[in-house]
């Protein structure tokens, strides 16, 4: 078959449903949720109780702002399984966030939680251009990190066949890249990034690779960044989102039109609100994602605060998916430093480097030197920035601090530091290092 | 008549410029001259020797940022007002220097001046009228 006789969806009944067919089913979802959750989950039966909510009172989507939030705390606060809505006898799988933030938050899945994900990350390579018969070279970790079997259950789903490299090794990486004629490369954009300049660096010309799309999700990533990896590597890269608490990638998912991820809203509703009022925005406003897992068993979570700022957008798309879209996270909040009393996103760090045409090798350092919060950005020099005078390097100093500075609105001292001596990272990228101690 | 030089990009880091002196012993390459412009924060490293092409390889290889600079080496007598005549000529002609270092040659009585200049062509010109001897590559290489 060519290209263009394979299937355009995965689950056309869901993803091109009309929206009153969408809230029906949602409405419906919401409620049986609501119910289990009062039933099974002595924390959410304490909530409703409080609120004086009784699960008969939410029959509707639109019932939901009446419902409480829950936050990663809770999760924490009932380590390992006390939000749980089913007996052990029914779970399939466990993982765990990472935990590096604080205590780590575990997450159970039944069958259908399994399948429900499963069939995200399906319909997340489809609209990648995916189909039966190719090869997905999943470099995600497997393990507890969802991104890894995730990815692969997709694959696996969609009858297309997963090769689980997992991560590391990145020359092995291109060797099966190479050998194995993988069609599509799935990993963090930082691991797809490094895998890119790897290739560059032995001399291979990407043309000569069969890969002909990305799935690079689990981190923030600006627009030129995915230029950047597009060029490296010969690909159309595209987006995917997911968090490990509502399920791993495929939460949400690019299409060819690359402007937004289409969120699995049948599975997972999608709010934005104000992150500190708690209330609901509307389409087109930057402000907290919120998650209600309405499609799931094993961990039902209600409005849960993802710390992700972002907005929705329910124009028509032209790929004909009728699932509202988000926009790409200005990172997670949890990410988001405050300089100065300025709230400055590593994602804003990386726009200025690679709109100035630099490579985006960078460690964005954070001290306070005499009670005053210092930034210091490092970047690696290439070839192309370096000058044999002190004068022409200082002055592109000059122009990478005058840049963040007009776009942060908070000065950064800049510091050129040799090639390859920033870490470059197989799994999540480490963009900050905070050294404040307050 | 240009000079090749090596210019290096050194981060202000403990062991730097030993590691970069290591590469080039290595690769049994032989130093002529050397010069350190530096700041607080970095170091450009500029080093004239006898193979250049070849020692900017094996440190490219070895993951520096290197480049090959064009220079002039001015040959001038190793006595007082040897070096003013140099610079006071450039002067005269309105030929800026970027930057610059000196040592003295083998040959006894004899120094050289390695000039970096932008208007390079220019610079050589003048010298050429004004009876300036510039030192050919293999003359600086072999030195």
């Amino acid at each position: 078959m060519s290209e263009n006789q394979y299937p355009k969806y995965f689950q056309p009944e869901i993803e091109c449903a009309s929206r009153e067919e969408l809230t029906k089913l949602q409405s419906e979802r919401l409620s049986a949720m609501v119910k289990r959750c009062y039933e099974n989950v002595p924390f959410y039966t304490q909530k409703l109780d409080e609120l004086g909510i009784k699960p008969e009172d939410i029959t509707s989507i639109d019932d939901l702002s009446k419902l409480p939030f829950t936050y990663k705390q809770d999760l924490r606060d009932n380590y390992p399984y006390g939000l749980f809505a089913v007996p052990n006898e029914e779970l399939v799988r466990i993982h765990a966030s990472s935990g590096t933030t604080g205590k780590q938050t575990v997450v159970g899945y039944t069958r259908y939680d399994l399948d429900g994900w499963a069939s995200g990350a399906a319909r997340a390579i489809v609209a990648a251009g995916g189909h039966v018969g190719d090869k997905i070279h999943v470099s995600y970790g497997y393990g507890l990190f969802t991104g890894g079997l995730g990815l692969h259950d997709g694959a696996t789903k969609l009858g297309a066949t997963a090769i689980p490299v997992s991560s590391g090794n990145t020359a092995r990486q291109i060797q099966i890249l190479q050998d194995f004629d993988s069609d599509f490369l799935c990993c963090t954009p930082s691991y797809a990034m490094f895998i890119g300049e790897t290739v560059r660096d032995m001399g291979i010309d990407p043309k000569t690779l069969t890969v002909r799309g990305g799935i690079f999700g689990a981190e923030a990533w600006s627009e030129e960044y995915r230029q950047k990896i597009q060029e490296l590597l010969d690909i159309k890269a595209y987006d995917i989102y997911g968090l490990s608490e509502i399920a791993g990638p495929g939460v949400s998912y690019e299409c060819e039109e690359q402007t937004g991820m289409h969120v699995c809203e049948d599975l997972y509703y999608p709010e934005i609100i104000d992150p500190d009022t708690g209330e609901s925005l509307p389409d087109g406003t930057y402000g907290e994602l919120v998650f209600t897992c309405i499609g799931k068993e094993a961990l039902p979570l209600i409005r849960y605060r993802t710390r992700d700022i972002c907005m929705l957008t329910r124009e028509k798309c032209s790929c004909g998916r009728t699932l509202v879209k988000m926009g790409k996270p200005h990172g997670r909040s949890d990410d988001m430093l405050i300089i100065r009393g300025v709230n400055v996103f590593p994602s804003q760090v990386e726009h200025v480097i690679l709109t100035l045409g630099l490579e985006p090798n960078y460690l964005i350092e954070v001290d306070r030197i005499n009670n005053l919060d210092v930034m210091t950005v490092k970047i690696e020099m290439t070839p192309e920035m370096f000058s044999d005078t002190v004068r022409d390097i200082e002055a592109l100093e000059k122009r990478i601090s005058g840049t963040m500075q007009s776009v942060l609105g908070v000065s950064a001292k800049i510091r050129l530091v040799e090639p390859k001596t920033l870490a470059r990272s197989e799994g999540k990228a480490v963009r900050v290092k905070d050294l404040r101690k307050i | 008549m240009f000079i090749k030089q090596l210019s290096i990009f050194a981060e202000n880091r403990k062991g730097c410029v030993a590691e970069l002196a290591e590469v080039l012993a290595n690769a049994g390459i032989e130093i002529r001259a050397l010069y350190v412009a530096d700041t607080s924060d970095f170091g450009i490293v500029r080093i004239i020797a006898d193979k250049p092409e070849e020692a900017a390889k094996v440190l490219k290889e070895q993951g520096h940022t290197v480049s090959l600079t064009d220079v002039i080496a001015a040959n001038l007598s190793d006595a007082p007002g040897g070096f003013a005549r140099v610079v006071r000529t450039l002067s005269d002609h309105d030929i800026d220097v970027e930057y610059m270092y000196a040592f003295i040659t083998r040959v006894s009585g004899n120094a050289c001046v390695i000039l970096r200049i932008k208007e390079a062509q220019q610079a050589l010109d003048v010298f050429a009228k004004s009876g300036i001897a510039v030192l050919t590559s293999s003359a600086v290489y072999n030195m």
